[in-house]
């Protein structure tokens, strides 16, 4: 099979790849692109460790096929924090022990941005199903949840 | 963040740590979290080493077959395969091995090869090992294997495969019983004879497995210029499973390296030798390449180890007044065609009869355990190995005793938990506790959940139609095991750790510890004892963990041991070291070293407070500047201590939980509104850190006790193996967990006094659900005595649904 040629935004930055037609954008990430921030916990879209951000779109990254980022802007893991400057989000999690192994810490950030990034105010349940793709083994998700929502507040105090 | 409480669980007073810098009972951050949270993490999946292979494996589509011809050529013939093995082509450097422990007597089991000879026995197990060039590449060649079969019919239930006349799934071993264990204790006839009211029941425990988010993984790297192996693994014992690589393949402990990277949770999962991850080490050492195994979520359900898979009659007998006249248990389980190596298949039932009643006081003890093997999955050791079946039977009984007598269930254990000023005491069963709090605790578990409003706003709501229910459960927790267990039984697991602590040239502090970091906090816990002992800045004190090569020889990670076992070898290294600085700067100063201490990081006049060094002036001076060194004067500014506890055979924790959640009576479906924990782990090092491995915990067992189920068929065929089907729990459905804590009873053994925590979650979360479904089940005399209690179940129970107890009985096990 002929390689595909793929350019697109990965955290900002221009970037090129060649990738198998049938490859997934997390072996990309994790590959040839050496992002492994981004964690295969399934491959089926049932756990969201690979999450990722496509055009602003949360998304599986097992479940995209890595063609697809043509022309698009990616954000992963690696470009949540400016520089040495937490996220927000990062912060808090690490404040409030809401990780213990943190492999499902990167999807989970992801996932709880894009939450922020469309609903600055999400209520607890609404954080509880927004997040219900992201499996946590550790933690009993309790700590994740209140980081999420104390994070939502602390950020709306800023723009204030 | 930094602050004396988290969740009420209050500092607790430690006078040897008890100064006004200590760390000890403070709830900070883990400083390694940082990278996590960047995405920094290394994980085995994230390992890549130049000329690296990857191994695929085909695996079983069998429970049981014989193994015909096997075609690799199609396999062989892909350009990037390197090289296609059968378990003959292996056998000559990975002998079988054999899963059993000299002190469980009479315990055999089959020696089990890497990849299958000429049977398989469960589906999964692993045939062919295809090495290839990418890891996409062994996969695809695996799919062009084709191997005959000639199936055999599978036994999947224990009871059948105990019956007489079963086929023998070893012939050579006799017959399919793995172990049997027989405990009689005072008069338990008697006891029956004369109670006011006996309760009995059959429980049924599924399968469940433990879905680290991060599946097992191991690269192994044999370089034959020096002879030295590698293995980068996913494991919580990195120095027991350098011994057993040593035994394995026949070379020295020395040459044998085990690095335990990041790991993506372990839960007791990551501490068995499996046969894919003993076949990745035999290619390495035969291609003398890098090889790369990391399991894919598929094969993960069914390779990863089993566990739970139960079925126990419980009987117990009480007189007039409520109390416990006697228990009787009755417990098999059926653990796959092997038991694990090298913790065996067998401790999860012999668990499970130590510890039924245990926290409670009964006079007579009638107990059986049965082992069986059978065409499943391997089963053996998860998070809290036994206890939430004992305490699910226990705990159910003692709701249906109450119920029985019209008894409160709070009131009914009130009349049986051990006194809390009884102790030292030995139970029944030959338990012995140092120091326990039940009834403190049960005391503030039901003030925090306010019991009395509860049940008036259970009763009120019941009038509507309404069906909530209230389930309690006390426990007790098994934590820092001593060396009666493994050690004894001939397996190389040390009960004891090490910790190594050196002053560094810039006055901070580097320990290396034999225990690791699973993300439980063991890295931030001993930095804690560490920064409080020899008082300096947490910032500065930096923890080496999960190397073989840079870490003291040591038992790793399980049973709930490293704060307690590893945490006090840290407290005794640290005063170790900090004499010998404080010696170094009294003959510096010509003072004597106790009218000397260190003060948040500063030599210090005891007495006036006044300082005279910086650590980092002392460090430099001895390593740099020997020359200005009084005569004497030994340069040592590093300082090892190993712990182990002797006196007691465990430092059992204890606690109760307490569950409130409504039945849909139309649907079964049970909506969970809030949980309660009160535990008692001793001394409290980092509270947050205890409440998270709480909570964790709790959310596992609820996931026991509600969704997660390994379901087959009669072929012996996992139905569900796939993170869609087996249902874990999900932040949508979890409830408010609230934790509360007592006046603890620290260990007198050790100096730290601390007890482990990680196993109490799970222990009792599922014994409070069901305890609560029954609560709301009570008005139509129906009850569940299974788990998962899934929807249907609970239909079932209510009689909305045929019961499927019928002439096949339930499928478990
Ligand atoms: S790996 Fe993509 S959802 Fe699990
Ligand atoms: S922290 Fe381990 S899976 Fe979430």
């Amino acid at each position: 099979m002929a390689k595909l040629h793929i350019s697109a935004t990965v955290n900002g930055e221009p970037t090129e790849f060649l990738c198998e037609p049938d490859e997934t954008m997390l072996d990309v990430l994790r590959g040839p692109l050496g992002l492994t921030g981004s964690k295969e916990g399934c491959g089926s879209g049932d756990c969201g460790a690979c999450s990722i951000t496509l055009d602003g779109r949360l998304v599986c990254s097992c479940l995209m096929l890595a063609a697809e980022a043509e022309g698009a802007d990616i954000r992963t893991i690696e470009g949540m924090a400016e520089g040495d400057t937490l996220h927000p989000l990062q912060r808090k999690f690490l404040e409030m022990a809401a990780l213990q192994c943190g492999i499902c810490t990167p999807g989970m950030l992801v996932a709880a941005k894009a939450l922020l990034d469309r609903n600055p105010d999400p209520s607890e349940s609404e954080v509880r199903y927004w997040l219900a793709g992201n499996l946590c083994r550790c933690t009993g998700y309790d700590k994740i949840v209140r980081a999420v929502l104390e994070t939502a507040a602390e950020m709306r105090e800023a723009v204030r | 963040m930094s602050g004396s409480a988290a969740d009420g669980v209050p500092a607790s007073p430690l006078s040897y740590l008890d100064r006004p810098n200590s760390y000890i009972g403070r709830s900070v951050a883990r400083p390694n979290a940082r990278r996590l949270l960047a995405g920094q993490g290394q994980y085995v999946g994230d390992i890549v080493l130049a000329r690296m292979l990857h191994v695929a494996f085909y695996r079983s589509p069998h429970a049981h077959a014989r193994i015909g011809r096997i075609d690799v050529a199609a396999a062989a013939a892909s350009r990037e395969v390197v090289w296609v093995v059968t378990g003959a082509d292996i056998l000559g450097i990975c002998k079988p091995w054999v899963g059993v422990l000299g002190h469980l007597k009479g315990m055999k089991s089959a020696p089990q090869p890497a990849l299958a000879l000429d049977r398989v026995f469960a589906q999964g197990e692993p045939i062919v090992a295809v090495v290839a060039r990418s890891q996409a590449a062994a996969e695809d060649a695996v799919q062009k294997i084709a191997v005959d079969f000639e199936a055999l019919p599978p036994l999947t239930e224990p009871e059948a495969a105990l019956a007489e006349g079963a086929p023998v799934l070893h012939p050579e071993l006799g017959d399919n019983l793995a172990f049997e264990r027989r405990i009689e204790v005072g008069a338990v006839d008697a006891a029956f004879a004369a109670a006011a009211a006996v309760v009995e029941d059959t429980f049924d425990f599924a399968r469940q497995t433990g879905v680290t988010l991060e599946p097992r993984g191991i690269v192994a790297d044999y370089r034959a210029a020096d002879g030295r192996l590698t293995l980068y693994q996913s494991s919580q014992a990195p120095h027991m499973m350098r011994a057993l690589m040593a035994r394995q393949f026949g070379l020295p402990e020395s040459d044998i390296r085990v690095v335990a990277p990041d790991i993506g949770g372990s839960f007791g999962i990551k501490i068995h030798c499996y046969p894919d991850e003993m076949a990745t080490v035999a290619l390495a050492i035969l291609l003398k390449r890098p090889v790369k195994f990391v399991a894919d979520r598929l094969e993960s359900f069914v390779s990863d180890i089993h566990a739970r898979g139960h079925r126990v009659r419980g009987r117990m007998a009480v007189d007039a007044e409520g109390r416990i006249l006697a228990f009787v248990a009755d417990a098999l389980t059926g653990v796959g065609p092997y038991s694990a190596y090298p913790r065996t298949s067998a401790v999860e039932a012999n668990q499970v009869i130590n510890l039924i009643g245990g926290p409670y006081v009964f006079p007579a003890y009638r107990a059986r355990a049965r082992v069986a093997f059978q065409n499943k999955v391997v089963m053996s050791q998860y998070r809290a190995v036994g206890h939430p079946i004992a305490c699910t039977v226990t705990e159910a009984l003692i709701d249906r005793a109450a119920a029985a007598l019209g008894l409160d269930p709070a009131e009914m254990r009130r009349r049986n938990l051990i006194k809390d000023d009884a102790y030292p005491v030995t139970s029944a069963v030959g338990l012995k506790f140092e120091g326990l709090s039940h009834h403190r605790a049960l005391a503030k578990m039901l003030e925090m959940m306010d019991y009395e409003a509860l049940r008036a706003e259970q009763a009120a709501l019941r009038a509507r139609g309404i069906h909530r229910g209230i389930g309690l459960a006390s426990f007790i927790e098994i934590t820092n095991p001593s060396p009666a267990f493994y050690g004894a039984g001939g397996a190389p697991i040390a009960a004891q750790d090490g910790c190594a602590i050196r002053l560094d040239p810039e006055g901070g502090l580097t320990l290396q510890a034999s225990v690791g970091e699973q993300g439980q906090g063991t890295e931030t816990v001993l930095a804690q004892i560490a920064a409080s002992v020899f008082d300096v800045p947490l910032a500065r004190v930096r923890v080496v963990t999960g190397d073989t090569d840079t870490t003291p020889q040591g038992g790793d990670n399980w049973a709930s041991r490293a704060a307690g076992i590893a945490g006090e070898a840290t407290l005794q290294a640290t005063k170790a070291l900090k004499a010998n600085v404080l010696e170094i700067a009294g003959a510096l100063l010509q003072m004597p070293p106790a009218r000397l201490d260190i003060r948040d990081g500063k030599v210090v006049e005891a007495a006036s407070g006044a300082a005279r060094f910086d650590l980092a002036e002392i460090a430099r001076m001895v390593y740099f500047r020997t020359d200005a060194l009084p005569e004497g004067v030994k340069p040592e500014l590093m300082a090892t201590r190993h712990y182990v506890p002797r006196g007691y055979p465990f430092a059992f924790t204890n606690g109760v939980q307490a569950s409130y959640l409504e039945v849909d009576t139309a649907t079964g479906a049970v909506t969970l509104l809030k949980h309660w924990v009160v535990e008692d782990c001793g001394t409290v090092i980092n509270p947050l850190l205890v409440a998270e491995q709480l909570r964790g915990g709790i959310v596992q067992g609820i996931g026991g006790a509600l969704y997660e189920e390994c379901v087959y068929d009669e072929q012996g065929q996992m139905q569900n193996a796939n993170m869609a089907d087996y249902l874990v729990p999900m932040a949508a459905e979890m409830p408010d967990i609230e934790i509360g804590h007592v006046a603890g009873t620290p260990t007198a053994e050790s100096e730290l006094g601390a007890k482990g925590t990680g196993e109490a979650g799970v222990a009792a979360a599922p014994a409070a659900v069901l305890n609560a479904v029954n609560d709301a089940l009570r008005p139509f005399a129906a009850r569940v005595t299974a788990q998962p209690m899934t929807p249907e179940c609970i239909l079932r129970a209510l009689g909305k649904l045929p019961s499927r107890r019928g002439a096949a009985g339930p499928a478990f096990g």
